[in-house]
Order: structure tokens, then C-alpha cells, then sequence
């Protein structure tokens, strides 16, 4: 029977492996993430049939995480799916800290031991980071980055007690107040790492959490020996660090920058930019996009915010009606998870293959007649190109000042997130139309269909 | 020794993570994050084990929370992920 369950282990880790493999592209995606679901459900039967399993506290436990889940993910929307991607992965890692702490047996070798740390640790970090990230995101709590007087020394001595506590728990392993005190200390610590980094910086946070719900569910494995943890747990570890990569390549930082410089805490700097701001009111905007006959839409977070990403799709067809081409122009950190454009304009039946990456559309801004820019900032910043001084400088923008005409879709002139000025706004070929995003496209579908 | 396989298992697992993950387009970070935290329930199998013990002691207690909780990663994490997939579409489709 156990080599059974084993072996299933390995059909499970062939599935996972070739489920992700299939996620890699959008036409296989679906199924790829069937497979892994399968895969699952296999490990999970698998785990079952091991001997001396006695049911009824597992059936409650799977009983009551399937009703809750499956609810959560049924009524959850689209907008709110940051949020909600860092609530699941909080609780798996909680999952990974009292599997754990449960391992914990009287006579455990030295290697085990360190295991269970590990899986505390990381998992403890992984479940309070992901709440704060979860309550930043649903602004439940303020998004901003918060920093004190003497938060370095805050954070280093809890990492040191950590350390210390670890030993101690290694040594006198019997005594339960180390374990206590490491367990405390990493969801403390897990909301530490997480305060100071802004709304705006999300994307890699997010990312990074993904990584890490990956890597508790790795310790766990060795923890209760068990080589399926160890594999599933190190391919999301490693998905995870990849798109934690290409989230901070995106804005030009490091990893250490985004976790410990607290940017976007709201230091405004003092305006230097040249030149005035030019309104523009829905009916020339009429004039300006019916003669167009190539449109480039660029979201941000804004659009996630107005909800707007139905009215834009609406808007992108009634253009191409018009004989133009439109095309959406992504940045990879674009909205508050890597994606996060991408999914709410899937869920407005954009198809996926108009949705251009930034290394793709930036070469045709040029022929482009209309740039509208949708509740974005500071990733069409030309200051990222231009200015040396600017705290973005280096990192890559969509150059939607080459266009031919930008349209910037704002809701007033308040200093973005990051609170760096904009010197496309005062460009000559920019025209400002203010007001809701979501009402704006709304009056200009009517002047279109009107 | 085991802990050395294990180790080992580890090592090739995440080069063939960084290698199947690499190739990712944009597109899909969102459903890719989404399906992996999905994965990273796999905990749950680890906790299974712990809740049955029928020992009625700390540990299965423990055991059965874990499982609770990771039950609802797995469950919440696969659902949402499907539920984007199908709002992928290609253009004429």
C-alpha cells in the first residue's frame, strides 16, 4: 500500500509539472490548470489510503476549507481578485505553519527540527504578509507605505530573536516557550516586512508571497518527509521568484529597494516641470478620436478602480467600427498583481491577442493617432526617459508621448501614488480630460453612437 | 539518506520550475500566480496525515486546521483560476 501511495506521488508530480507547462500558453491554459487540479485530487486520495487514517476530523476540515473556498471563489469579482489571490495564499501558509508545529514529535532529529522552523518561519511570514497585503489591497487598511523612527532597529531585533529562538528551539527542543517565540515572532515580522511597501509596489510584494506560500509548503515537506510537498511546494517557489523578477525588472529596482525603501510614502517633490496643462472637453475628444484611424488604449489601476474596463471595451469597438485600429498597450506592472490588466479586460471580452506588452507596442507609437491614457501614470512617465533626476529615471515606460495626439483620462490633478510629477501631462500634444474615467468614456461613447 | 534524496529531489525541482515558468507570457501572470498558490496547497497532504492521527493530542488538532485551511486554498485557488481561464479568448472566437 505505502509504495502505491508513492508511486501516485510521482503520477501527481508528472501532472503538476505538465499542468504548469500548459498554463504557459493562453490556448492550453485552461486545461494545463485542469490537469493540476487533478494532480491534487490525486495526492490528496493518495494521502487518504495511507494506513491508520482516521477520517471524520479530516472530512470536517476538507468539508468546511471546500464550502468556504469554493463560495470565496464563485462570488469574488474580477476587481477584486488581487485581494483575493493574497487571502488564499495567506492561508496557505498558515497551512504550512501548523503542519509544522504539528510535526513537532518528542525525539526528532536536529535536521527535522530545522525543517519545522523553516516551516514557521515561512509560513508564519507568509500568512500575516499576506493579510496586510490582502487588507492594503482592499484598502481596508491604508494602502500607503508606513514607516517609523527606528524601524530598522525594530525589524533587526525581531529577525535576531528569530535567529536566537531558532537555536534554542534546536537545542532544547522539548521546551515549547522557543516555539512559541518563533511562531509570534514570524507573523510579527510578517507584518513588518510588509507595512512599509507601498500600494503601488504590490505587484512584486504579491509575487514575492506567492514564492513564498511555495517555499513554506517545501520545509513542511521535509518536515513530514514527504516528496510530493517538496516538489509542488518548489515549482511555486520558483514561479513565484520569476515573476517577482520580472515585476522589479519592470520598474527598474531591485528587490531590496522594494521591500525596504518605503518609495511612495509621500514625499511630494517640488515642481519643476515646464509648460501648462490643456483640458479638453468630451465633444472635441469626439473630433479628435472619429478622425483617428489608429487608437492605443493604456490601463492602469485607475481603470480597476472606476470599474471602467467594461465602457472601454465598449469605446475600443465602436472605434474599430469607425475603421480604426485599436490596440491595448500593457505595462508589466500595470494595476496591483502581475496581470491584473490582462484579467479585467479578459472579463470585458477583449480578446487576448489585442492586448500588445510594452516592448511590442512602443516600436508603433509613432504611427499612432490617439494615445488614451485609462487611470495610468507613472508608467507612461516620460520622466523615466528623460529627467535624472526623477526617482522612476531608467525604468521602462510605454511612450505614449510619441504619439501623435495622448489623451490622459484623470480624475483631477492631485499627485499620483508615488507623488512624482508628470511632465506628460504638460506636454504639447497632451490634452487632460478630467473627471470619473468610467463617466468620461461613457459620455464618449454616446457622442458616437449620438 | 533520505534527507539526502530529498535534498536532491529539491535542487532539480526548482531548475525545472525557473525552466517551465520562464516562458510565461504576460498575459497569464495573473491565472500562472493564481494556479500556483492553488499548488502550494499541496500542503494539505501534509496535514492529512497529522489530522488522522486519532490521537485526539495537539497534533491532530493542528492537523485539522491545516487541513481546513489549505483545503480552501486548494478549492478557492483552482475555482478562481478556471473561472479567469474561461474569459480568455482569442480574437473571432
Amino acid at each position: 500500500m505505502d509504495s502505491l501511495i508513492q508511486y501516485s506521488y510521482v503520477v501527481a508530480a508528472a501532472l503538476f509539472i505538465y499542468g504548469l507547462k500548459q498554463l504557459g500558453s493562453p490556448a492550453t491554459a485552461r486545461r494545463g490548470n485542469f490537469i493540476s487540479a487533478v494532480a491534487m485530487l490525486l495526492a490528496v486520495v493518495a494521502a487518504l489510503l495511507a494506513q491508520g487514517i482516521e477520517y471524520q476530523w479530516v472530512a470536517l476540515g476538507m468539508l468546511v476549507g471546500a464550502v468556504i473556498g469554493g463560495a470565496a471563489a464563485r462570488m469574488v469579482q474580477m476587481t477584486a481578485m488581487p485581494e483575493m489571490v493574497a487571502l488564499f495564499n495567506g492561508f496557505g501558509g498558515l497551512a504550512s505553519l501548523l503542519v509544522g508545529w504539528a510535526a513537532l514529535v518528542p525525539g526528532s532529529t536536529t535536521f527535522t527540527l530545522v525543517t519545522i522552523i523553516l516551516s514557521i518561519l515561512i509560513g508564519g511570514v507568509t500568512f500575516t504578509g499576506s493579510m496586510i497585503a490582502y487588507g492594503k489591497l482592499s484598502e481596508r487598511i491604508g494602502s500607503g507605505a508606513v514607516l517609523f523612527n527606528g524601524q530598522q532597529v525594530v525589524n533587526s531585533l525581531i529577525v535576531l530573536g528569530i535567529l536566537a529562538g531558532s537555536v534554542m528551539f534546536c537545542l532544547e527542543p522539548d521546551n515549547h516557550l522557543w516555539l512559541y517565540l518563533v511562531v509570534a515572532l514570524s507573523l510579527v515580522f510578517g507584518v513588518m516586512a510588509v507595512i512599509p511597501i507601498g500600494g503601488a509596489d504590490m505587484p512584486v510584494v504579491i509575487s514575492l508571497l506567492n514564492s513564498y506560500s511555495g517555499l513554506a509548503a517545501c520545509a513542511a515537506g521535509f518536515a513530514v518527509n514527504n516528496n510530493i510537498l517538496i516538489v509542488a511546494g518548489a515549482l511555486v517557489g520558483a514561479s513565484g521568484i520569476i515573476l517577482t523578477q520580472i515585476m522589479c525588472k519592470a520598474m527598474n529596482r531591485s528587490l531590496a529597494n522594494v521591500l525596504f525603501s518605503g518609495f511612495g510614502s509621500g514625499k511630494v517633490e517640488e515642481s519643476a516641470v515646464e509648460g501648462e496643462i490643456k483640458p479638453i472637453n468630451v465633444e472635441d475628444a469626439y473630433y479628435i478620436l472619429e478622425a483617428a484611424s489608429n487608437v492605443a488604449i493604456i490601463p492602469g489601476y485607475g481603470m480597476a478602480v472606476a470599474q471602467a474596463q467594461h465602457v472601454v471595451k465598449e469605446l475600443a469597438e465602436l472605434l474599430e467600427r469607425n475603421g480604426a485600429e485599436v490596440n491595448f498597450g500593457i505595462h508589466p506592472v500595470a494595476g496591483r498583481m502581475p496581470g491584473h490588466m490582462n484579467v479585467l479586460l479578459a472579463e470585458a471580452d477583449v480578446p487576448y491577442d489585442q492586448l500588445l506588452e510594452m516592448d511590442d507596442i512602443n516600436p508603433r507609437m509613432e504611427h499612432v493617432d490617439v494615445a488614451i491614457v485609462i487611470g495610468a501614470n507613472d508608467v507612461v512617465n516620460p520622466a523615466a526617459r528623460e529627467n535624472e533626476g526623477s526617482p522612476i529615471y531608467g525604468m521602462p515606460v510605454i511612450n505614449v508621448d510619441k504619439a501623435r495626439t495622448v489623451f490622459v483620462l484623470k480624475r483631477s490633478m492631485a499627485s499620483g501614488f508615488a507623488g512624482i510629477e508628470n511632465p506628460l501631462f504638460y506636454k504639447d500634444n497632451t490634452r487632460m480630460l478630467f473627471g470619473d474615467a468610467k463617466e468620461s468614456i461613457g459620455n464618449l461613447i454616446r457622442e458616437f453612437s449620438g | 539518506m533520505t534527507t539526502v534524496f530529498l535534498t536532491f529531489i529539491l535542487m532539480l525541482t526548482i531548475f525545472l520550475g525557473f525552466e517551465l515558468i520562464n516562458k510565461v507570457p504576460a498575459t497569464l501572470h495573473t491565472p500562472l500566480m493564481s494556479g500556483a498558490n492553488a499548488i502550494s496547497g499541496i500542503t494539505l497532504v501534509g496535514a492529512i496525515s497529522l489530522a488522522g492521527n486519532g490521537q485526539h493530542n495537539m497534533t491532530e488538532w493542528l492537523g485539522v486546521a491545516a487541513v481546513a485551511l489549505a483545503t480552501v486554498n486548494v478549492v478557492g485557488g483552482y475555482m478562481v483560476t478556471d473561472r479567469m481561464l474561461a474569459m480568455f479568448k482569442k480574437k473571432g472566437s
